[in-house]
């Protein structure tokens, strides 16, 4: 009796953590929205002033309002990561389904495809198709989505593979319903809880490889408020001591991604009956 | 065992194969054109200098040609002439590789050792505070972007405390010559500890997983039973059984590696290949990328394929197996 009640409130627990985390995230976002841009004009008044009630995070070289920088910052990232995860994730399910479905020899490509993709540095790698693309919006997107679905493609593909022996699969086979039946209304609808988990944890990977690509300074003109580009901007400012150019929007940084992640954890955990209570 | 690793060796050098294939492709299909792109960047190139490039690529032939013609140069160790530096690149990657090296091999080392020490302290008291410390630690870092490590390092250590110096790998205005051991050590410890401090999530979290499945395993329960101390179970089952996939975990690291150094050595300006490949992208420098993206994937091949060796063969238990 004890344990039931113990497991039911760590459930619990997880439910409104997770409300919490996304409720964060959300009020990021409205957040981005609702500041004005006026918070951006230069003004010789307000330069360099230290974090205070006014200005949460301080103000920049040129007066604007660090605060509203990095939230606007963060909605580029966000929408990006919603993107560029939705775009690997697409990528993986098709390379996945498409290994295990279709004999060994496909399968032998795609997973010499994913050794070659996993043989270049990761970054490197996104430096070059963002550099061949053009750089710009393009170069990000399709460097980041064309980079992060390998590992997610070998989970689909051990799981589409472990379905496939499933009884269900193989009356249906005998029924002459034809591959592309089986893939469409068998196995998508049984990987889709995997397929939703892997795009909440591809976020967090998403976000934190677009802020070092616009670090280093590929893909958006300086004007543009990405977390990164803020980052290498205050670089210059730190030997004057101006800490907070940098502590700040990096701490926003570092907490979203954790809260991206610890909800794709708790979301997992929870599909997950037979472990959630440990 | 033998056949194995032969047949590992093949598919290492199909997959180079199939890389330089992939690099060459998306540089062909990218609108940008290489010759105009060396002359657009800098209009003094001579007429001798540009044909000289036209023949390094191949322009005037077909995309099969230019490429055999490009790897066969690429075998030779002909990787063709930087546009920003004018010099050959395969001297440039040579000058930066050791101080890359060195600041990647380090970092290797440091955050491999601190990162299994860390993971087993935490396996060995589960559930206890030190345990939680380590695994929140692990946890936060793999959501903390490099480069911003570097710049809270360097707002404490070099800006706050002035222990060390900002940037570079050695004292502005001193002669290459003059330069001491110890000044290059001072400008080395801020990128290396960057670099080391993220390094060990990784290791941690596997080696304490590893290690709780060690200790809920019957041998140990027995060795409990029989009276060894904690000592004794991590002296005698703890390091055998776990040692080697941390060890291999930790070579097929060498991507994530490079990815950081990359970033470390922007934040502290230090010219290893990371950050010359930074510049060689941004001022569009084709020969000296491509030059350092080869080089940095043959190293994470390598990596890979000592990870994957060690996985599969030193393992005292697959002697005859294979």
């Amino acid at each position: 009796m004890l344990s039931i009640h113990y497991g039911l409130n760590v459930r619990r627990k997880m439910l409104i953590l997770l409300l919490l985390t996304s409720g964060f995230l959300l009020a990021i976002l409205i957040l981005s929205f609702w500041l004005s841009n006026d918070n951006l004009r230069l003004s010789a008044a307000s330069k360099n002033l230290v974090p205070s009630v006014q200005h949460l995070f301080g103000t920049d070289w040129l007066g604007r309002d660090m605060f509203t920088r990095t939230i606007k910052g963060m909605r580029l990232s966000l929408i990006l990561g919603a993107f560029t995860s939705l775009l690997s994730v697409l990528i993986a399910t098709v390379m996945g389904i498409c290994a295990a479905s279709f004999g060994k020899t496909v399968d032998a490509v795609i997973s010499w495809i994913i050794d070659l993709f996993i043989g270049m540095p990761h970054l490197v790698f996104m430096i070059l198709i963002c550099f061949i693309a053009g750089g710009g919006v393009y170069g990000i997107v399709l460097g980041i989505s064309l980079t992060h679905w390998t590992a997610m493609a070998r989970l689909i593909r051990s799981e589409v593979m472990q379905i496939q022996n499933d009884e269900y699969i193989q009356i249906s086979k005998s029924y002459g319903k034809s591959a592309w039946f089986i893939a469409r209304r068998h196995i998508l609808p049984s990987i889709f809880p995997q397929v939703m988990v892997g795009f909440l944890l591809m976020f967090p990977h998403v976000i934190l490889h677009e802020a070092a690509l616009t670090f280093l300074g590929f893909g958006f003109s300086p004007q543009t408020p990405a977390v990164g580009i803020i980052l290498s901007e205050a670089m210059s400012h730190i030997s004057t001591g101006k800490w907070w150019l940098v502590v700040f929007p990096g701490l926003l940084l570092v907490i979203v991604i954790k809260s991206f992640d610890s909800i794709g954890e708790k979301i997992r955990i929870l599909m997950e009956p037979t472990s959630s209570n440990e | 065992m033998a056949k194995n690793t032969v047949i590992r060796m093949i598919r290492v050098v199909t997959l180079l194969i199939g890389l330089s294939i992939l690099t060459f492709s998306l540089i062909h299909l990218s609108p940008m054109d290489p010759v105009n792109a060396y002359i657009g960047g800098d209009g003094s190139a001579s007429p001798e200098q540009i044909e000289k490039f036209k023949e390094y690529w191949g322009v005037d032939k077909s995309p099969v040609e230019q490429y055999f013609s490009w790897a066969g140069a690429l075998l030779q160790g002909n990787f063709g002439t930087s546009m920003l530096y004018r010099t050959p690149v395969i001297d440039i990657i040579q000058s930066r590789f050791v101080t890359s090296l060195a600041l990647m091999g380090t970092a290797w080392l440091l955050s491999g050792v601190i990162g299994y020490l860390l993971g087993m302290a935490a396996a060995m008291n589960r559930g206890k505070i030190i345990d939680r410390i380590i695994k929140w630690y692990s946890y936060t870092l793999v959501s903390t972007p490099i480069f911003w490590m570097g710049l809270i390092l360097l707002i404490v250590f070099a800006v706050g405390l002035e222990w060390f110096p900002v940037g570079l790998a050695v004292p502005p205005g001193v002669m290459e010559s003059d330069v001491r051991f110890l000044d290059r050590l001072h400008h080395f410890v801020l990128p290396a500890l960057t670099l080391s401090i993220l390094g060990v999530a990784n290791v941690a979290m596997h080696t304490r997983e590893k290690m709780i499945d060690i200790l809920n395993a019957e041998y140990v329960v027995f060795a409990k039973a029989r009276g060894e101390s904690d000592w004794q179970i991590f002296k005698y089952h703890g390091i055998r059984n776990s040692i080697l996939p941390a060890i291999s975990l930790q070579f097929a690291y060498f991507g994530e590696l490079f990815g950081g150094s990359m970033l470390a050595e922007q934040v502290f300006a230090y010219p290893g290949l990371g950050s010359t490949l930074t510049t060689a992208g941004l001022k569009g420098d084709l020969p000296l990328m491509v030059g350092i993206i080869l080089i940095s994937s043959l190293f994470v091949f390598a990596g890979n394929f000592i990870a994957d060796i060690l996985n599969k063969v030193v393992d005292p238990r697959m002697k005859g197996a294979i």
